[in-house]
């Protein structure tokens, strides 16, 4: 079951094709990355799932129906990466506010800021203000704000920019514990660290068009070079074979690329033949990073403006 | 009704903050207070002036007060004659005899009096030596009238002092009008909507500014519509307006009845002019004229105006401020950007004083019919009496107007508000007002 579809959204602006054509569906209770360099039209993509801009073309479905900005807002929780709170408005009555912004009568949001404030420690901030907080402090309470309505997607745009790693972690944590209860997480960032422990599923988009799409194992699968780690107990002089190519050192052993139509057996079979220990063999993946910027690379780092003929 | 309920919980957080503020209680207290301070300390040196009594030395010898200088009605001056003593010595020594000042007339031509003298220490006060004045002009002109022969009472009864009336023909039965009330009232009431131009104007785009600055505009917006955000808070600043406002007025008029406490010399000094009968007269007649004054203008029609011109002037502007506030990131900025919203207003403050001066020009006309000037100056005319085509005409313009202004500035707002650094332009600006969305 899909709880976000999107199908060939377009927005342009005068001088970019912002997202050109970009299509990808997120299952319910996934954890879904959405990856790109700084410019990459992230943020105009988001922005058309919440309703805050109309798209060109192209369709946005929530749980099967067709998005209506109106009254779909209340089932989404975003967290926009230009994020910030009133300072001036105390901590309590500002959260309760934005939950009511959010459809919540006064009674719900009280008794669920409560709850939320409990839970992350936050009781004796009630009448402190925003501009008492420090940049963490601030930041969990904007989560906290984030998704106090419950909602079914939350999208999260950089959610962990400015926090300290104990924070993130308890960020992290909250959004596995939201994921277990059904709730479908959309994180969107370009620190690629991040999307390889927590989303199940990426999509890599690089000047407003989709470059990939898949589960993270699958895509790692699919990039992967036929890279091994090899530890052994001495190197002998003789490593040449036909079966593999040494291209490099690290961690005291060797990385080894196996040629075309050779396994790992073969490898192994020629140290073991020559009577040398083998303290480790592993096959070594390519990090997303590794495949982010090998995608990247080499189209130019910074977009370009060019003229749109819009029609 | 789920759209109304959202702006309302805007209004109601944007007015709550504000009226919460201690800056608003105390502008909202100290306004008043200052202002009938002022009032009070304009009464309190005019008490003090007339309470002041003086003791002038006269040195006649001219004979022109013909050995006997009797006080005039209500006068503070007390004048003695001295006899048996010359300028030179008695210049030296009236102060140790209890004057504050010698006069002193030399021998004159009546007809070209010349070289009267008042010595004092130190300077008299202009209140005092212009009552000085008076009673010797009134002195020399006796003198002239008994050298001419003719009867001071004849003089008086042929001296003429005349108010002209002037009445207005509008169509709907003749007024009279009070220029003099009409004025201030057209004044003050044109003033008070200028400052709540300027003042709550600039609250909106501040306002604005620190959503913006704050980071929390798009936090908000994808919760409500960017109209429903930016109408929240001009229609809650307005409430705060309204409030302060209401509170200024009602405080102005209590502190009002503490000023006879205060002074209670004016109190009792009303039943005392009125026993000397001539100024009872004249304050009398003051006081009808006024209330004359203040009936000839159409009371309720100036109150709706005034209204009007508040909401329709101030949603209007409103709106433009909080498009400046959507594009710009610091004060510096919104300066730059807001001098072609101020200019109409302060334009609508200057062709107000001439509207005052000259109702019916085509200068007043024009003002008060073009929208971004009319809130100003047309209540600057409601007083000397404006044709019913006029008020509506320059009614059914402001709404218009209003309309599209907020249309415009909406369509501003809702991309200045997702910008970051990036500096906003007047160019910029009405890319975004026209582009298709």
């Amino acid at each position: 079951m899909n709880i976000l579809e999107v199908k060939h959204l377009k927005k342009y602006y005068a001088t970019q094709k912002a997202v050109d054509d970009i299509s990808f569906s997120v299952e319910q209770g996934s954890i879904f990355g959405l990856l790109g360099p700084n410019g990459a039209g992230k943020t105009t993509l988001l922005r058309m799932v919440t309703g805050i801009f109309f798209q060109d073309e192209g369709e946005i479905l929530l749980d099967g129906k067709k998005f209506d900005p109106e009254n779909d807002v209340t089932r989404i929780g975003y967290m926009p990466e230009e994020r910030g709170l009133y300072k001036k408005m105390k901590i309590g009555e500002q959260a309760i506010y934005l939950a009511r912004l959010k459809g919540l009568t006064k009674a719900d949001a009280t008794s669920r800021v409560k709850d939320w404030f409990i839970k992350f420690g936050m009781e004796s901030w009630w009448n402190k203000k925003v501009e008492d907080l420090s940049k963490g402090m601030s930041q969990k309470l904007q989560f906290v704000t984030t998704v106090l309505h419950e909602p079914r997607l939350i999208i999260l745009d950089e959610p962990f920019s400015g926090l300290d790693p104990v924070n993130a972690n308890l960020i992290k944590d909250e959004i596995y514990q939201l994921a277990k209860k059904g709730c479908s997480i959309i994180f969107s960032t370009h620190r690629m660290e991040q999307v390889e422990e927590i989303c199940d599923h990426i999509i890599l988009v690089n000047k407003g068009q989709k470059i990939l799409d898949g589960g993270v194992a699958e895509v790692k699968q699919q990039f992967k070079e036929n890279l091994f780690l090899l530890g052994l107990e001495e190197i002998p002089e003789n490593k040449a074979s036909g079966f593999f190519e040494v291209i490099g050192h690290k961690n005291g052993g060797l990385v080894v690329k196996i040629n075309e139509g050779y396994k790992p057996n073969d490898v192994l079979k020629f140290f073991i033949q020559q009577n040398i220990n083998i303290t480790a063999f592993n096959e070594m993946l390519p990090s997303l990073n590794d495949i982010f910027i090998r995608l990247v690379e080499g189209t130019t780092v910074s977009r370009q403006f060019q003229t749109i003929n819009s029609n | 009704m789920k759209l109304m309920n959202k702006i309302l919980l805007i209004i109601q957080r944007e007015y709550l903050t504000r009226v919460r503020k201690r800056s608003f209680l105390l502008t909202t207290i100290l306004v008043p207070i200052v202002i009938i301070g002022f009032y009070a300390a304009i009464i309190a040196v005019a008490v003090s002036d007339t309470s002041e009594k003086v003791r002038i030395a006269v040195i006649d010898e001219a004979s022109l007060f013909d050995g006997n200088i009797a006080p005039e009605n209500k006068e503070s001056i007390a004048y003695d004659l001295i006899r048996n003593e010359t300028v030179e010595s008695f210049k030296k020594k009236y102060q140790e005899v209890g004057y504050s000042a010698l006069l002193y007339v030399p021998p004159l031509n009546i007809n070209k009096p010349e070289k009267i003298v008042l010595y004092s220490r130190s300077a008299v006060s202009l209140g005092v030596k212009g009552k000085i004045e008076n009673r010797v002009d009134k002195a020399i002109e006796q003198k002239r009238l008994s050298s001419e022969n003719i009867d001071p009472q004849k003089y008086e009864s042929i001296n003429s002092n005349i108010n002209i009336a002037n009445t207005l023909d509008s169509g709907d039965g003749e007024k009279k009008s009070v220029e003099g009330v009409a004025y201030a009232v057209a004044f003050a009431a044109g003033i008070l909507i200028y400052m709540i131009l300027l003042i709550y104007g600039s609250m909106v785009m501040r306002g604005v500014m620190e959503e913006k600055t704050n980071r929390i505009s798009e936090v908000i917006i994808s919760s409500v519509k960017p109209f429903q955000l930016m109408m929240g808070k001009i229609i809650g600043i307005g409430a705060v307006g309204i409030t302060q406002f209401i509170i200024w007025i009602v405080l102005i008029g209590l502190l009002q009845f503490t000023i006879p406490l205060l002074f209670p010399s004016i109190a009792g000094q009303i039943p005392q002019t009125g026993a000397e009968g001539v100024p009872m007269v004249k304050e009398a007649n003051m006081i009808a004229k006024i209330t004359e004054g203040l009936q000839s203008i159409p009371v309720g029609l100036l109150l709706f105006c005034f209204l009007f011109y508040f909401l329709g002037g101030y949603l209007m502007y409103a709106s433009l401020f909080a498009a400046i506030g959507s594009v710009s990131e610091d004060q510096q900025e919104a300066q730059q950007l807001v001098f072609p919203v101020m200019m109409p207003i302060i334009l609508g403050f200057v062709m107000l004083t001439k509207a005052i001066q000259d109702p019916n020009s085509g200068l007043a006309l024009f003002g008060s019919l073009f929208p971004l000037t009319s809130p100003i100056v047309m209540l600057g005319r409601i007083p000397f009496g404006v044709p019913a085509s006029q008020i509506i005409l320059s009614m059914v313009l402001l709404i218009l107007f209003f309309l599209f202004c907020t249309w415009l500035a909406g369509r501003i707002y809702r991309t200045g508000i997702l910008m970051y650094g990036k500096k906003g332009s007047w160019k910029e600006m009405m890319k975004w007002a026209l582009k298709r969305s």
